[in-house]
């Protein structure tokens, strides 16, 4: 709080209310996320969860495929399904938070009478959500590599490539986020199966654990419109720089993809603004900013 | 410039669509405020006494900028609450009783620094009134206690703290005391008090549902039934109405069947009757008028077979007012027939 009260009190977190509530979020989400039980509890949840997780996945393979570990084909399902930790925690997380707010902490109420920018503390909460995630694939990585013969190499990563492509994902799927969380709004009932539901659509759709190309033709349009679809392919390529067999959308080299995820990062970091104001509006005309349901 | 009012309503009525009523004869809509135009001066606690249903509630989540109207207007300070929504979240604040609501793995001190956060207080600010704040409400030990390890009372202490803590120009009050023990309702009667008597020229309104709270906080009161207002005055000036009645208060065990045509309500001199249903008795609140007209009213009871328990004359109360204008208790129990 000490650390938090200092940046609080920088001259341009004084003068912005946004940025106010975007740290205010932050450092709300964080707390919540990584104090709501017990070390045990914590890190059962965080790593042991997403260990478990893909290590299921990859025995699923290995008993299908008959011992692919190593192979660039495991990688890509070992990778994908590692960050995609991450994509899903932002992209649902808003989702969540809604529900989290209306219905368990019952805050909603003290915080939209307060002077807060809504949309920037929702987001601030998304990315809390994402940042602890981090923590979870800062471990399932290098187990990958450990254990199951992940050929990722320290040196070999593609550090800018990671970077600017996690910043213009986080954007983008943090917009995509609070689009989803706007939605969450208006439903007063069975709000939490919107997360649930989109999380599985979205696992399928943006080639987490299988190439775009495999799905169905008519679906795959909608794997092409979600950004972790091209974050998790330019991750990918950062965390594998040599070409590989298995790469989604395989026929856009690299710098197109990175410029269709700019270009997804402001069209939905701006559809996201709209979507957001107009989803608040419609929440006050219908009662449901602060409804407890109690469902 | 300010405002001449703190808070101003003009017609404002709020209509629930229901979706997808049941039975083709079920209300599609439901009316939660019916027109309600209100004027509330700067300064003082003006109260909104009404059942629950009443439309209380609504009103304040409209003025608090969480609800929309369906129609008219609502300033608050003169700001409009459809158009100036972060101008008025800058000056207003909002606590509702019966809350169980906080971030309960946050300890007091740090849920109260994130509110201080979100309302802009500088940080010298946020703990310097933090600690003030906890030592006059009488909590500053639980200052590190999470919220999910604090009793109702102690929690609703904490949720005053938030409300006050931005030093609010108005705040609203939606039935604060709700739940709470008889301790813990004083207490927060008491820090209400305090804070206008440190602060006279701060508005708070206040909704409850509970008379006596009304009549020892407001300056001025307004009686809210089914999404109408019916009257505002002091709580003296609506007292006044019903001076000129004698109230008495019946307890009978039991009530007796009532005579086909001879109602208690028929006999002379009975001005209004509310009648509520206890486990051992019924309560029989009636204003006559004038005290020639007991004998009558006792004899009725005699004649339906009506045991008498005891006999009460009283000052007129506001629940005298609220059954002059609505007909009926505040928490009126159904079923009894008078």
């Amino acid at each position: 709080m000490a650390m938090m009260s200092r940046i609080f009190a920088s001259p341009a977190v004084r003068r912005s209310p946004a940025l106010r509530s975007l740290l205010s979020g932050l450092w709300l989400g964080w707390q919540i996320e990584t104090n709501w039980a017990n070390p045990i509890v914590f890190i059962t949840y965080f790593i042991a969860r997403p260990v478990a997780s893909l290590t299921i996945l990859v025995v699923m393979y290995s008993v299908i495929a008959q011992d692919i570990l190593g192979t660039p084909f495991f990688a890509y399902v070992y990778l994908g399904g590692a960050l995609y930790l991450l994509a899903g925690q932002i992209v649902v997380g808003v989702s969540w938070v809604v529900i989290e707010d209306r219905e368990h902490y019952r805050v909603a109420k003290q915080i939209y009478t307060a002077p807060v920018n809504s949309y920037a503390y929702l987001l601030g909460r998304g990315i809390a959500r994402f940042a602890v995630s981090v923590l979870s694939v800062s471990i399932t990585i290098p187990l990958g590599v450990l254990v199951f013969r992940l050929p990722v190499t320290w040196s070999a990563i593609d550090f800018p490539l990671l970077i600017v492509s996690t910043l213009l994902g986080l954007i983008a799927m943090a917009a995509l986020g609070v689009i989803i969380g706007s939605y969450t709004y208006q439903i007063t009932r069975q709000a939490f199966s919107v997360g649930d539901t989109l999380n599985g659509v979205f696992y399928l759709l943006t080639g987490a654990v299988f190439p775009i190309e495999l799905l169905p033709e008519v679906l795959r349009p909608l794997g092409y419109l979600l950004p972790s679809t091209y974050w998790l392919e330019l991750a990918r390529r950062a965390l594998i720089p040599q070409p590989v067999a298995f790469q989604a959308i395989s026929s856009l080299n690299t710098e197109t993809l990175l410029a269709i995820l700019a270009g997804m990062a402001v069209v939905f970091a701006v559809l996201s603004v709209v979507v957001f104001i107009w989803s608040m509006r419609l929440a006050k005309e219908r009662g449901v900013l602060d409804v407890e349901t109690n469902y | 410039m300010t405002a001449n009012y703190a808070i101003e309503t003009y017609d404002l009525k709020r209509i629930y669509k229901i979706r997808g009523p049941k039975r083709k004869d079920d209300p599609a809509e439901r009316v939660a405020l019916g027109g309600v135009s209100l004027q509330v001066a700067r300064g003082g606690l003006f109260g909104l006494l009404g059942p629950n249903g009443a439309g209380k509630t609504t009103l304040i989540k409209i003025l608090s900028t969480l609800l929309l109207p369906s129609s008219g207007r609502a300033l608050v300070d003169g700001l409009d609450v459809t158009k100036d929504v972060t101008e008025i979240r800058r000056r207003i604040s909002m606590v509702s009783g019966g809350e169980t609501s906080g971030f309960g793995l946050l300890t007091v001190e740090e849920n109260l620094w994130m509110f201080a956060r979100f309302y802009g207080l500088e940080n010298a600010d946020a703990k310097r009134r933090i600690d003030e704040m906890l030592e006059v409400v009488g909590i500053a030990d639980r200052r590190r206690t999470k919220i999910a390890d604090l009793s109702t009372g102690l929690r609703q202490k904490m949720n005053f703290i938030r409300g006050f803590i931005s030093d609010p120009d108005i705040i609203f009050l939606d039935e604060p005391t709700l739940g709470l023990d008889v301790t813990a309702a004083r207490d927060v009667r008491e820090f209400v008090k305090r804070w206008l008597r440190q602060n006279p020229d701060r508005t708070i309104l206040l909704t409850t549902h509970y008379m006596a709270e009304a009549d020892e906080l407001c300056d001025r009161l307004a009686i809210i039934d089914s999404g109408k207002l019916l009257v505002e005055d002091t709580p003296a000036g609506l007292k006044k109405r019903v001076q000129d009645e004698a109230m008495f208060v019946l307890k009978v065990a039991p009530l007796g069947k009532p005579v086909e045509g001879d109602r208690i309500e028929d006999v002379p001199g009975v001005q209004r009757l509310a009648v509520t249903d206890h486990d051992a008795h019924v309560e029989l609140t009636m204003a006559l008028t004038g005290e020639d007209a007991l004998p009558g009213v006792l004899a009725h009871l005699s004649r339906r077979g009506a045991g008498l328990v005891s006999l009460e004359k009283r000052e007129p109360t506001l629940e005298d007012v609220f059954i002059q204008l609505v007909g009926r208790r505040l928490t009126e129990a159904a079923g009894v027939e008078a």
